[in-house]
């Protein structure tokens, strides 16, 4: 919402700066009353709410680092304040530490660079300590004392927890009613506050509107404390305050429940990958209905004296998107397993090829701990392990070459993975000869895949190396023989909606990236319009959007082109591609830049229509081979729109350039 | 069309986003308050048209100013959206039973808050 120039963060370090004071203060307050063994509630949720401020304060201004950091110390404080976790010196100590790592972080920020400590090791201490919670007890507090419901209603769920904790402790709970005039009400509550503050703890001061003919204000001040009844009676009563007595239920002990058991310390299911499936695809179903809700709730407000149901129904909505949506993240987040799983298996093989072809390489490997929905760490496996062996036999030069070249005679390989936006890349890199365009261009021509009259960029000649039957190694290998060829692995990052880059330098060595979607189950669609009709490009194809005047687009070679930060886009009208009618005097084009695997392109549509989240639905047996179409999806309004196939878009047109 | 936002939250720099932000749809204008007691003082100074609030807040927290507000006969008209923290999410939802409009969580982009406006304003 803010950016990070000088002005938004010094507003955020000058509020950030306070908080952080304020809750050292607070701090060595609650550590001392640890010693004591009597915590004050209200130092220990006057924390929490500075640690709240200061993560909703950084999330807004981008600071990632204090945004996550105060977001895991908010889960702990709530936790203890919520009397799910016990108060100790071991959990203040994890606090202090956690407060010092913010003061460090912020000084980043105010030294104006980025928040570049590292704050790992505190995040792990906070979750070891939250992993010894225990959940709310959830008994109805109507059940144990005759307290109004309208009173309940209004309790945030830490006040309920504080009422509880004075119910469970047979403490006497009390209702003052204050009335006090509009001029001055904030000084009278203060003062009522402050004595009620000695005498026991306020759980809740609700307002609400005066009856009477000086209509002023009243107040009713939940209050719990442990002094005799009688006292506080005498000592607060006056003719504006009233102060009533909330009854105990009489209630009946229930036997407690024999806690020897011989449960299993694992903690850990195994889950067949199909159930989760299955699962997925009710949320996603959901999600649809969800679509429908939301639809109807916006028709329903335009109908008289619908309204108030509108805003119900759109609540109600909210909510149900609200809940989807942590439904959702928790089946993809129980779908999630490290990319290290492959990781291992892939080093294993490096030794065993490298023996094999008589070359001595170190396996280097980061991001371990990346983590990805476990179908596509499953199909990614295969095309990474044909990118390292591709390393082994073309990339990394025999021994002695490599001390000509006076390089090391061990050859390094580098496996990288590491999150980047909503994706993930897992990179290959070694320390070879690196790929030379000119020589794959001159085997592209020999092999009869490239035109010699042609000329192409340097990309295009890389690029060639993707085409079935490529191969520039001259004698065909123990290794290539088992079928390594660049096109399978294109084949199969696209089956993924995958992208692959490569970055090479003759001598240098070679790094390819594969860029992947974390899962496939939902995909999120970039929806857009041409000829009329909408459709839906899977959004994590599409690198970025961009709105042109018709004079920008080119001819090269017959071909529709632009310019896109110096180098060429080739573009596709999908109007042409589905024969739709032209839209003629567009004052602006919309072009989507989408990549598949190593080529990029440009639809050209008529519209941008927005985002929306869709589950592809196949079009059954007698539709599914429909050139361009990948599925189709149903959106809220019971409106059906079809999925674009980009990889077979994308290949359609390369295609048609090659036979040209 | 001119409409008066009251902006409840206690952070001050929150509050200056959310002013800018409400500020740049044209039309509106925003007053502050600092806490529930602040709002509770200058909820008879004008008209209201929409009260933006936080829900953590010391002494009156959100939810009895929500209730407060329902409860009035001057105010009970002003619809209120609620800015919190998905930590909030329970508090959030006893706020929508309290009669709240809407609800948006931090962090939100501009353009999120605004839509949300518009659309409780209807």
């Amino acid at each position: 919402m803010a950016g990070k120039d000088d002005k938004s963060r010094g507003e955020f370090l000058a509020e950030s700066e306070d908080i952080l004071e304020d809750l050292g203060q607070h701090l060595t307050r609650m550590d001392e009353m640890t010693e004591s063994g009597e915590v004050d509630p209200d130092v220990v949720n006057a924390i929490f709410r500075g640690v709240h401020s200061l993560k909703g304060l950084s999330g807004m201004f981008g600071f990632e680092g204090i945004s996550q950091l105060s977001h895991q110390l908010e889960s702990l404080l709530d936790a203890l304040r919520l009397g799910k976790l016990p108060i100790s010196h071991e959990m203040t100590s994890v606090i202090f530490a956690a407060l010092d790592r913010l003061k460090i972080l912020s000084e980043d920020i105010s030294r104006g660079g980025a928040e570049r400590s590292d704050y790992a090791d505190i995040s792990s201490m906070i979750e070891d300590a939250l992993s010894k919670g225990h959940g709310l007890d959830s008994k109805d507090l109507t059940d144990e004392i005759e307290i109004d419901a309208q009173i309940l209603k209004v309790l945030t769920e830490y006040e309920e927890h504080r009422l509880r904790e004075n119910v469970k402790a047979k403490h006497s709970i009390l209702l003052v009613k204050a009335r006090f005039d509009l001029a001055s009400f904030d000084k009278d509550l203060t003062s009522l506050n402050d004595r009620l503050k000695v005498m026991g703890e306020i759980i809740s001061t609700l307002p609400t509107t005066g009856t009477g003919p000086e209509a002023g204000i009243e107040f009713n001040i939940l209050v719990g404390t442990k002094e005799s009844v009688e006292k506080f009676i005498s000592e607060l009563s006056g003719p504006d305050v009233v102060v009533s007595v909330i009854k105990y239920k009489a209630v009946q002990k229930k036997a407690e429940p024999e806690s020897k058991t011989v449960r299993s310390l694992s903690r850990t299911i195994r889950v067949d990958i199909s159930r989760l499936d299955r699962i997925m695809n009710i949320v996603g179903e959901l999600v649809l209905s969800k679509n429908v809700i939301t639809r109807l709730s916006k028709d329903l407000r335009a109908v008289q004296g619908f309204q108030g149901l509108a805003i119900d129904l759109y609540k109600a909505s909210r909510g149900l998107e609200r809940k989807l949506s942590e439904l959702q993240e928790g089946v993809i987040e129980a779908r999630m397993v490290p990319v290290g799983q492959i990781f291992t298996r892939l080093s294993q093989a490096v030794r065993k090829y490298s023996s094999e072809v008589g070359k001595d390489i170190r396996m280097e490997m980061f991001g371990e701990d990346t983590e990805l929905d476990k179908l596509v760490i499953e199909e990614i496996s295969d095309p990474l392990m044909h990118l390292i062996r591709n390393a082994i036999d073309h990339g990394i030069e025999p021994p002695e070459e490599r001390a000509r070249r006076g390089k090391p005679p061990r050859g390094k390989i580098r496996l990288d993975a590491y999150p980047k936006g909503n994706r993930v890349a897992i990179s290959v890199e070694d320390d070879g000869g690196g790929i030379d365009p000119e020589r794959v261009w001159r085997k592209a021509v020999e092999k009869g895949l490239a035109e010699p009259s042609e000329t192409l960029t340097r990309r295009e000649m890389l690029d060639l190396i993707f085409l079935p039957g490529f191969s520039t190694k001259e004698e065909v290998s123990e290794v290539s023989g088992r079928g390594v060829g660049m096109d399978v692995v294109k084949r199969n990052v696209a089956k993924l909606s995958g992208i692959i880059d490569i970055d090479t330098e003759i001598g240098r060595g070679t790094n390819i990236t594969i860029t992947l979607p974390i899962t496939l189950a939902i995909i999120k669609g970039l929806m857009v319009e041409s000829g009329g009709e909408k459709f839906a490009m899977p959004l994590s194809a599409v690198s970025e959007t961009l709105m042109l005047e018709p004079e920008k687009v080119n001819s090269v070679e017959r071909r529709e082109v632009i310019t896109l930060r110096g180098e060429t886009l080739p573009l596709l009208r999908l109007d042409e591609v589905f024969r739709f009618p032209k839209k003629e005097d567009q004052e602006f084009i919309y072009v989507v830049v989408a990549g598949l695997a190593e080529r990029r392109i440009g639809f050209v549509v008529d519209r941008l229509l927005g985002q929306q989240e869709v589950v592809i639905k196949s079009l059954g047996e007698k539709l599914k081979d429909l050139p361009g179409i990948a599925g189709a999806t149903e959106l809220g309004d019971n409106e059906v729109v079809l999925v674009l196939d980009l990889e077979s878009l994308i290949n359609e047109s390369t295609k048609k350039r090659q036979m040209r | 069309m001119s409409y008066s936002v009251l902006i409840v939250e206690d952070s001050r720099a929150m509050r200056g986003l959310i002013r800018a932000t409400v500020e740049q749809m044209p039309g509106f204008s925003t007053f502050e308050a600092a806490n529930g007691f602040d709002a509770l003082k200058n909820l008879p100074a004008r008209k209201y048209d929409l009260i933006i609030t936080d829900i953590n807040m010391p002494d009156i927290n959100g939810l009895e100013l929500i209730s407060f507000v329902k409860g009035h006969p001057d105010y009970k008209d002003i619809p209120l959206i609620i800015v919190s923290t998905e930590r909030s999410d329970e508090d959030m939802e006893r706020g929508l039973k309290l009669g709240a409009s809407g609800y948006i969580i931090k962090p939100f982009k501009g353009n999120e808050l605004q839509e949300l406006v518009k659309e409780v304003l209807g």
